[in-house]
């Protein structure tokens, strides 16, 4: 069981690893980080742009292996992921921003898988009646808005809810309301206000994902012959299905809960943005706007680490769920 | 209707009917039958005869979406009309099943232990875990599987087939239940594990006192189990009876007919089969009248307008038979042994010349697969045996039968074949020529003399092709012009015995015995000289069988074919092959001519394996000795010094020191014993194994 | 990734015997098709997409207005007789722009599903017959392009489509969505690859491009019109999402994305410069998904495990 791990783990961090690195390349020979300069006015000379850009790295005068080898030399040996536009590291960048993006994607992952599981289930035991209905109707809708819709309407009702009570109840805009006073507890329920719409917003799309997903292995388990067995012994049908086929059925959700991840995270991504949330989704985008090499590489590695996490993870769970893969 | 009920488990007038988009299949019409304590009772009948589905509505397992009528009485209470609930309390406790498949049927996240002790404590809730686990421990013992403090903590997949049917038999008698239904519990087995797995049955059936009903397609295996046989067609019972009566005095067309299509091991090979034509017909549309009407030979009008009801024979109210003839027939009127038309042989003129030379040989094949570990580095931890050393020959115009059980190399044997490639080490020579020096365009040129046919004719034929272009595929690798293609193709069809008008269609609109027609029609429209038969009749139902192997038989005679035909059912290879060779974990342990092998088998494993076989004839069944072979298959990764069949072997257990000495260290070569070349060192010793069988 | 493979898939030859012992040999499209007439969900969705195509070419016709007619006397009105989803801060109708818009996303969508699938099949049906370095250097690319949200490659590789026409966005579209049901397809292919019918065409000496057209493709095919369709949605989707960020479809062309970029700032006061343009793409995702889901229900009864 563990050299299955350590071996997923490896393949992931390979994974991983080169698509960082591509990443890299990729950046640099799509984005243009002198276009930024040529713009300005009074417009710096050839030579200051150039000494900027050999400051951070990305001169496109120097051949890109060359600047991919100090980038990695760089961060092998001081673990320095390089410095953005704006004169500050990556590293430092991605700690004021990590804990934000975090937060959203732990919390909307975990309440998504939980929901998801429980209504799939509940969806298959149920199949073809109201209930079922009504549950793969509402996720057929859910995964088919845009989540920067979903996040807007989101926002749009929130707007309608205040208006009504006269509140401020729900905040939305950032991730705090900015100059507030008070103590810890105050700061503490501002945030999580403001962490509501986006919470609910990446925990719906992820659940109606899973709900689906969940669904149909549970429907491939009630026709399953063991579940026929556990009934012969005395079990009754529901007793059954929960015992013997809810276990089998989390099986394949531990493998789609790696691969499902990237999706995830590009939805945060955009959740972060319509919310005006300063998180790696942002950082990513603005990244690529501003032409910043090392933010983008900086951000997609955070992400192939994240993806490492996950895929590990549900390794690990579905090696606990499955006695056939533990050798 | 009177409730009461006298019997154990009384089925009154059961329907069971699912509504499906294309309209709703009655699976099961009208069926009437009882169990009494401690009976033996076998319902036979092939696939889609309704079988299981009333075995099934007796557990009240059937999807909620059937419609189920009649009544099923269990102990004289009806079970018809009760909740999940309180039929979960009579499941498993007073009456329990044990199913087909026993990789499937397993929860294959729980420990065979917790299986078992799952269903003790369902049952008595007063029961402690410790407790559970310990009669689990005591039921796997049982039923015969060794250790089993220690394979009670083992999950489904590290149990082979057998073993596994032994912890669904645990299972099942777990609680002492009243009555035992058996789906299949054999058909995905082996033949001596098939032994193995019956004996633990009647081994059961003694222990718990229960009642027993066998649902089988194989009468061989109910012949020399059941007290009674209920034989199904199309829904219903269409005839009941001591097994006695069923098989020797049989008075349906249906069963007199299926009798006379089988092999039979102990008559096979002398005369063509007599094959029962047609196919059951659809449940979803019937036709008025008998079922069994289109394929009787002894139809008469009224057999079409009316359906004829069970009808007890000369008044004995547990044999009765649905045919409005029984009266002729078991008056003797009708002659059963003429009522099917017995094909007639190819006539002499007919029957191609052959000159008899060696077409395919086959020398010291070997064929081992590297056995790696380790997920991070891989490295090899030994190897497979799947061939270790095969050689046999064949000559034109004849069949050579490869048997052996699942394991013991004989499919890995016919694709390294097949390939024609340079094997691991040996030779592989056809026609004539050594395969591992030809070019690739001269290997192609020979593919067109040596042909396949698969075991299963729906998976051996593209569904997406209509059949004149699946036919004629063979002949597209070989450049030949369309024109000439379909013309091939139109007489290859008739000479399998296929209407060339139905060359457009597509396969699924065949039947199984038409499908594997066509799959000879492919093999054979290259005009080969060798054909390789996977097992060609082993997916067919038995009423199927008779026909293709009937085929078979012809069109070897008629073009001279030569062939390879590997089977496990060794009464399908008794019947058609003219040399066998027998085949045990990776060698050949003994070979010859057929009349040889099947009247004086030389090698213990041959005899094993003979004896194991069941023979549809209650009689002849009862007076026969077996002898069960211990254990499993050992795992071909194993390395067995000296002969590898010692582990199992019950002659090695009879031999004294000197001879246990000599199977231990020495690897036995292959020689002449009698009519049979045979690897035992002690072959001539081999009537010790009758002796000790017979001491009761 | 590669346990993705390990998910079963099931063999369509596969069947109840006992119980699902088919009335009379139905063909297998003309058992599809019956199984999708019983599908509510297969009518919900194929009329709706039905009337949203019909919608998009006819919709203008009983309009007053175009999608570049400025009103100057309604800017920012409401929705009214006169302008039926009301008209933005410049006087332009909603209605109008909104079927311009969707005509754009459509024809991006019906374009980029099959050219997807079409991509799926061949590199999967490659990968999973031909097998060795070729399956291992496939199977890479897959992961690889799975571990980078596709998302951010889009909008990394959008200053160069930014400079063509939108029709680059189709390809490009179409090159990063292939890999999941390329997947699908390799894994359905190694298991076809065991059948015995290709074996048969293997041992006759049929070539390998010739048994990946003649006998995988078609065995495929079902599962690569599901994808087709199901992909229509997802394609539009990605589509929007880029071009509500400035990274897809660029002005002066309009597709649902821009549009609803242009109404989000008043969504909250105005909410139908939002909400109409919404409702639209969420109706038309939602039908070509219901029509995708309700095929594979009705292709194989027991999927719906390989894909979602």
């Amino acid at each position: 069981m563990i050299g299955f791990i350590v071996k997923r783990f490896i393949n992931y961090a390979i994974l991983s690893a080169i698509a960082t690195l591509s990443a890299y390349l990729l950046a640099s020979t799509i984005l243009n980080p002198a276009g930024r300069y040529l713009g300005r006015n009074p417009r710096p000379s050839d030579e200051t742009i150039n000494s900027i850009l050999t400051g951070l790295g990305v001169n496109p005068h120097t051949p890109v292996i060359e600047r991919l080898w100090t980038w990695v030399v760089n961060l092998v040996t001081h673990g320095s992921l390089g410095d953005t536009i704006h004169n500050t590291t990556v590293v430092s960048e991605m700690t004021a921003r990590a804990g934000t993006s975090l937060r959203l994607l732990i919390l909307g992952t975990i309440i998504a898988a939980i929901v998801g599981v429980a209504i799939g289930v509940w969806g298959a035991v149920r199949q073809y009646k109201f209930s079922d209905q009504a549950i793969s109707y509402a996720s057929f809708t859910i995964l088919a808005t845009p989540s920067f819709v979903l996040g807007i309407l989101l926002m749009i009702l929130a707007t309608l809810l205040n208006n009504v009570l006269g509140v401020q109840l729900i905040n939305f805009t950032g991730e705090y309301t900015a100059g507030l006073d008070g103590g810890w507890w105050v700061q503490f329920w501002d945030r999580a206000a403001h962490l509501l719409l986006p919470t609910i917003s990446l925990a719906l799309m992820g659940a109606a994902g899973y709900s689906r997903y969940q669904r149909s292995a549970m429907l491939d388990v009630l026709s399953a012959d063991y579940i026929r067995t556990a009934r012969s012994k005395g079990r009754t049908r529901g007793s059954a299905l929960v015992r013997h086929g809810v276990r089998v059925a989390l099986i394949p959700m531990s493998t789609y809960f790696a691969y499902s991840f990237a999706t995830v995270l590009a939805g945060a991504a955009v959740t972060e943005l319509v919310f005006s949330w300063h998180g790696m989704g942002e950082m990513l985008v603005n990244a690529i706007t501003q032409s910043d090499i090392n933010a983008f590489t900086g951000a997609v590695l955070f992400n192939a680490v994240l993806i490492l996490i996950a895929g590990t993870l549900s390794d690990v769970v579905y090696a606990a769920l499955d006695p056939r893969v533990r050798v | 209707m009177n409730s009461q009920s006298n019997h154990l488990l009384e089925v009154r007038d059961l329907s069971v009917t699912f509504p499906q988009p294309g309209g709703s299949v009655t699976a099961v019409r009208g069926v009437n039958y009882h169990v009494d304590k401690g009976e033996f009772l076998g319902i036979v009948g092939e696939s889609g005869s309704g079988k299981s589905v009333s075995s099934l509505a007796v557990m009240g397992l059937l999807p909620s979406s059937a419609q189920i009528s009649g009544d099923i009485l269990f102990e004289g209470r009806s079970l018809l009309g009760r909740s999940d609930r309180e039929l979960s309390k009579l499941r498993g406790e007073g009456i329990s099943i044990i199913f087909q498949d026993p990789l499937s049927a397993l929860t294959p996240v729980y420990t065979i232990g917790a299986q078992i002790a799952e269903a003790l404590q369902l049952h008595d809730r007063a029961l402690s875990k410790l407790a559970a686990n310990a009669r689990a421990v005591e039921l796997l013992k049982i039923v015969g599987i060794p250790n089993p403090e220690r394979r009670a903590q083992s999950f489904p997949h590290e149990f082979s087939g057998g073993m596994r049917q032994r912890a669904m038999i645990a299972i099942a008698i777990a609680n002492n239940p009243r009555l035992i239904i058996a789906d299949e519990p054999t058909t995905a087995l082996d033949v001596t594990i098939q032994a193995q797995i019956l004996e633990v049955l009647q081994k059961a059936k003694d222990l718990t006192g229960a009642a027993v009903v066998l649902i089988t397609h194989d009468l061989g295996v109910v012949a020399g189990n059941a007290d009674r046989i209920a034989v199904m067609y199309a829904g219903r019972i269409v005839e009941t009876g001591t097994v006695d009566q069923v098989f020797h005095a049989p008075t349906m067309p249906y069963t007199i007919g299926l009798l006379r299509s089988m092999p039979n091991l102990a008559t096979a090979g002398h005369t063509r089969l007599v094959p029962l034509e047609g196919r059951p017909p659809q449940l979803s549309n019937l036709a008025p009248g008998c079922p069994f009407a289109p394929r009787c030979p002894v139809a008469i009008d009224a057999c079409r307008t009316t359906e004829p009801p069970l009808t007890s024979i000369d008044g004995n109210p547990l044999n009765a038979s649905a045919c409005l003839r029984v009266e002729e027939i078991s008056g003797g009127a009708l002659n059963r042994a003429a009522l099917y038309p017995v094909p007639a042989p190819i006539a002499l003129e007919e029957r191609a010349e052959v000159a008899p030379k060696t077409v395919l040989a086959v020398d010291q094949l070997v064929r081992h697969f590297p056995l790696t570990k380790g997920s991070v580095f891989k490295h090899s931890i030994g190897k497979v045996r799947a061939v270790d050393g095969v050689s046999f020959d064949i000559k034109s115009g004849q069949t050579l039968g490869l048997v052996g059980e699942s394991g013991c190399g004989k499919s890995t044997t016919i694709m390294e074949i097949l390939e024609l490639a340079k094997p691991q080490s040996g030779q592989v020579t056809v026609n004539g020529r050594d395969v591992s020096t030809m070019s690739a365009k001269e290997r192609r040129t020979l593919r067109q003399d040596i042909q396949v046919v698969f075991q299963d004719p729906m998976a051996s034929l593209d569904p997406r092709l209509p059949i004149q272009d699946i036919i004629a595929e063979p002949l597209t690798v070989h450049a030949v012009p369309a024109r000439e293609r379909s013309r091939r193709v139109r007489d290859v069809m008739e000479l399998v015995g296929l209407d060339p008008s139905m060359a457009s269609r597509y396969p699924h609109e065949f039947s199984g015995g038409q499908r594997q027609r066509i799959g000879i029609a492919r093999a054979l429209v290259t005009d080969p000289k060798i054909v390789v038969l996977d097992e060609p009749v082993s997916a067919l139902d038995v009423s199927i069988q008779a026909g293709v192997i009937n085929l078979l038989e012809d069109l070897q005679e008629k073009l001279g074919l030569s062939y390879l035909f590997v089977a496990h059912d060794l009464a399908v290879v008794r019947q058609i092959a003219d040399n066998v060779a027998v085949m045990y974990l990776g060698r050949i342990v003994e070979s010859g001519p057929s009349s040889e092998i099947f009247d004086h088998p030389q090698h213990p494993y041959t005899r094993a394996l003979l004896s194991a076989v069941p023979v549809p004839d209650p009689t002849l069944e009862r007076s026969r000795q077996r002898i069960i072979l211990q254990g499993e298959l050992p795992s071909p990764t194993e390395d067995i010094a000296g002969c590898n069949f010692r582990t199992r072997c019950p002659l090695y257990q009879l031999m004294d020191q000197d001879g246990q000495e000599q199977c231990r260290t020495l690897d036995p070569a292959r020689r002449q014993v009698q009519g049979s070349s045979v690897a035992c060192h002690h072959s001539e010793h081999i009537d010790l194994m009758t002796l000790a069988t017979s001491q009761p | 990734m590669s346990m993705l493979d390990e998910i079963p898939v099931a063999d369509p030859a596969a069947g109840n015997p006992e119980v699902i012992q088919s009335p009379k040999p139905v063909s297998r499209f003309r058992l599809v098709l019956s199984r999708l007439r019983s599908t509510p969900r297969f009518w919900v969705g194929i009329i709706g997409l039905g009337t949203i195509v019909l919608w998009a070419i006819f919709g203008l016709a009983p309009n007053a207005w175009n999608a570049s007619d400025l009103d100057t006397f309604n800017m920012g009105s409401s929705p009214t007789a006169l302008h039926w989803f009301g008209t933005s801060d410049i006087g332009e109708d909603i209605y109008a722009q909104t079927i311009v818009g969707l005509r754009k996303s459509l024809i991006i969508g019906l374009l980029v599903g099959p050219l997807a699938a079409i991509i799926a099949g061949v590199v999967g049906a490659v990968a999973g017959y031909v097998g060795g370095w070729w399956d291992k250097a496939i199977v890479w690319v897959i992961d690889l392009l799975l571990v980078l949200p596709s998302l951010f490659l889009f909008i990394l590789l959008s200053p160069i489509f930014k400079s063509l026409s939108w029709v680059a966005l189709i390809f490009l579209l179409a090159g990063f969505g292939w890999m999941i049901m390329a997947r699908v397809i390799r894994a359905q292919t190694k298991s076809l690859r065991e059948r015995d019918f290709i074996k048969a065409a293997r041992f006759m000496g049929v070539d390998t491009w010739t048994i990946i057209r003649r006998h995988v493709l078609p065995n495929v095919s079902s599962l690569l019109i599901i994808d087709a369709t199901l992909g229509v949605g997802g394609a539009i989707l990605s589509e929007t999402t880029l071009s509500f960020f400035g990274f897809g479809i660029q002005a002066p062309d309009v597709s649902l994305g821009t549009l609803l970029a242009s109404g989000q700032s008043a969504a909250a006061t105005r909410p139908w410069l939002f909400v109409f343009p919404a409702a639209i793409l969420v109706f038309t995702v939602l039908s070509a998904s219901l029509v995708g889901d309700a095929l594979r229900d009705a292709v194989d009864p027991t999927s719906g495990v390989n894909r979602e």
